[in-house]
């Protein structure tokens, strides 16, 4: 992972751009208006931040009257702050920025016939042997339940666990036939 | 310098091209079956002309090139695997005869590098090979200028033909059959695309920076290596619903070698598209280096080549 040190004497948003990333999450309250999620969002991506969950709690209400949003982002530490000024540069109230969720979050994608080979079995493996939590499971089958399909699992793993973590899905892998495509650890990716 | 130059494809033809721009003189210039040899620097054109005609460059035995008084050998000839010939034998040669060796061809020094420089060791010349990894990019001269004891890492995307198929798959939804039918179209990938698609040819690479790394010790046997035929387009979609994409990934160490598919975040330095290539050098002591741009192509190789011979010493 990359250098904090430099994020905090650096907080130049065009710093890097070299592939070092880490996972953030910023708590935003919206006005209830159409459009008003879009626009939180576009200063996120126009950021160079990657968006990878928004959840919209559309049924709560803050004590202001607005609508929580929590959003999971990933981006090169030293452009974390550049793309919290962008948010309240965009006029949006952000609530809480930068409290990293997991010890690590980490997506393999598995592919192959995981349905024949039973995915629920494959995913209780991934648990118990991993030492891992699955925090959300995306199946493409294009080919129907009997043919290749792909599977992107995300994973909260404990801190420093990841490399042995990542050893046992690939062992689970190759005992159950399928190709896992794993993250890039190591340096900045 | 003067150079005889032993291939006639892409590489040894635009070395042979470009080496007069570079203050270089031609003496020879071989392919499997003929050689065009003078001793007072060949006429490049006329030998291209002779090859693109007949499909020979000339009408001497290529052997005599050992004869010839030559100050740096080009060995441009066609990557083979296990024993690396004849492209061992063709630097072997030219070592025992206290000349200097300059590589396009990655076999010698991927499969029987401790050989290599045990000759080297024991000779006036010396041996370069910056043209073996990423093309047209200073990857090796960057890990010497660093000194290879201070790089902990090198990793990235070495191959044009499977990041230009992940890339078209990604973009457009595709399998990977029809993006590898595109590509063998645009002249990107090989009738058999094996060795790319299979990573083999990464994985020669990134042997070679092993060897680099750890002075030695490694060969193809010992890399770790999966190729990208069997990721379906829906693998790529998945991934970049988490803002990622896969890219074929290559990493070496002082502990090994491993190529194969990888996610990596889709604005990450890695992900490059299309015949790009780039690699990441991890330091010790200056964080991480990125060097990209074009890994293949005839001209972009020889000027690989070309500084090589810049950075030989006068024998």
């Amino acid at each position: 992972m990359g250098d904090d040190s430099a994020a905090e004497d650096e907080p130049d948003a065009d710093a890097e751009t070299d592939g070092g990333v880490r996972a953030y999450t910023v708590r935003l309250e919206l006005v209830d208006e159409p459009g008003e999620l879009l626009r939180a969002l576009r200063p996120i991506a126009d950021s160079g931040a990657n968006l990878l969950s928004i959840h919209h709690e559309r049924g709560n209400i803050t004590p202001r009257g607005h609508i929580p949003v929590e959003v999971d982002m990933e981006c090169p530490p030293d452009r974390f702050d550049g793309v919290v000024d962008a948010l309240r540069d965009a006029g949006v109230n952000v609530i809480q920025a930068g409290a990293e969720r997991y010890g690590e979050e980490i997506s393999v994608v598995l592919v192959g016939r995981l349905v024949e080979n039973d995915l629920s079995e494959t995913l209780s493996r991934i648990e118990a042997e991993a030492s891992a939590v699955v925090l959300d499971l995306s199946l493409a089958a294009p080919e129907g339940t009997d043919g290749v399909a792909s599977a992107r699992v995300r994973l909260a793993i404990d801190s420093g666990e990841t490399t042995a973590a990542l050893g046992a899905i690939r062992s689970i892998g190759s005992q159950k036939d399928l190709t896992v495509v794993e993250p890039l650890l190591g340096g900045d990716a | 310098m003067r150079l005889a130059i032993l291939g006639a494809g892409d590489v040894g033809r635009s070395v042979a091209d470009l080496a007069g721009e570079y203050g270089h003189e031609v003496v020879a210039l071989a392919d499997s079956g003929s050689a065009a040899i003078d001793e007072n620097g060949i006429d490049v054109e006329d030998a291209l002309d002779r090859k693109f005609a007949d499909g020979a460059v000339g009408t001497t035995d290529p052997d005599s090139v050992a004869e010839t008084d030559y100050d740096v050998l080009v060995e441009a000839t066609p990557t083979t695997l296990g024993d690396a010939e004849p492209g061992f034998t063709h630097a072997k040669r030219a070592l025992e005869a206290d000349r200097h060796v300059v590589l396009a061809n990655k076999g010698p020094i991927a499969e029987r590098y401790e050989e290599l420089r045990e000759l080297e060791a024991e000779s006036a010349g010396s041996i370069r090979f910056e043209a073996t990894v990423g093309g047209a990019i200073p990857v090796l001269s960057t890990i010497e200028d660093s000194t290879p004891e201070a790089v902990t890492a090198v990793r990235g995307v070495l191959n044009g033909t499977a990041n230009f198929i992940l890339t078209r798959m990604a973009a457009e939804g595709l399998d990977y059959e029809h993006v590898l039918a595109e590509a063998q179209d645009l002249g990107v990938a090989e009738a058999d695309p094996t060795f790319d698609v299979d990573g083999t040819d990464a994985a020669l690479k990134f042997v070679i920076l092993a060897n680099v790394l750890a002075d030695g010790g490694f060969s193809l046997d010992d890399a770790d290596v999966r190729g990208i035929r069997d990721i379906p387009g829906s693998a790529l979609d998945l991934a970049a619903e988490d803002g990622r994409t896969i890219r074929l990934i290559g990493e070496a160490t002082r502990e090994g070698v491993r190529v194969g598919p990888r996610l990596v975040p889709e604005n990450g330095a890695l992900a490059v598209t299309g015949t790009r290539n780039i690699v990441q050098i991890e330091t010790k002591h200056a964080g991480s280096l990125h060097n990209s741009g074009r890994g293949a192509g005839g001209p972009e190789t020889a000027t690989a080549v070309l500084s090589d011979v810049g950075r030989l010493p006068p024998l």
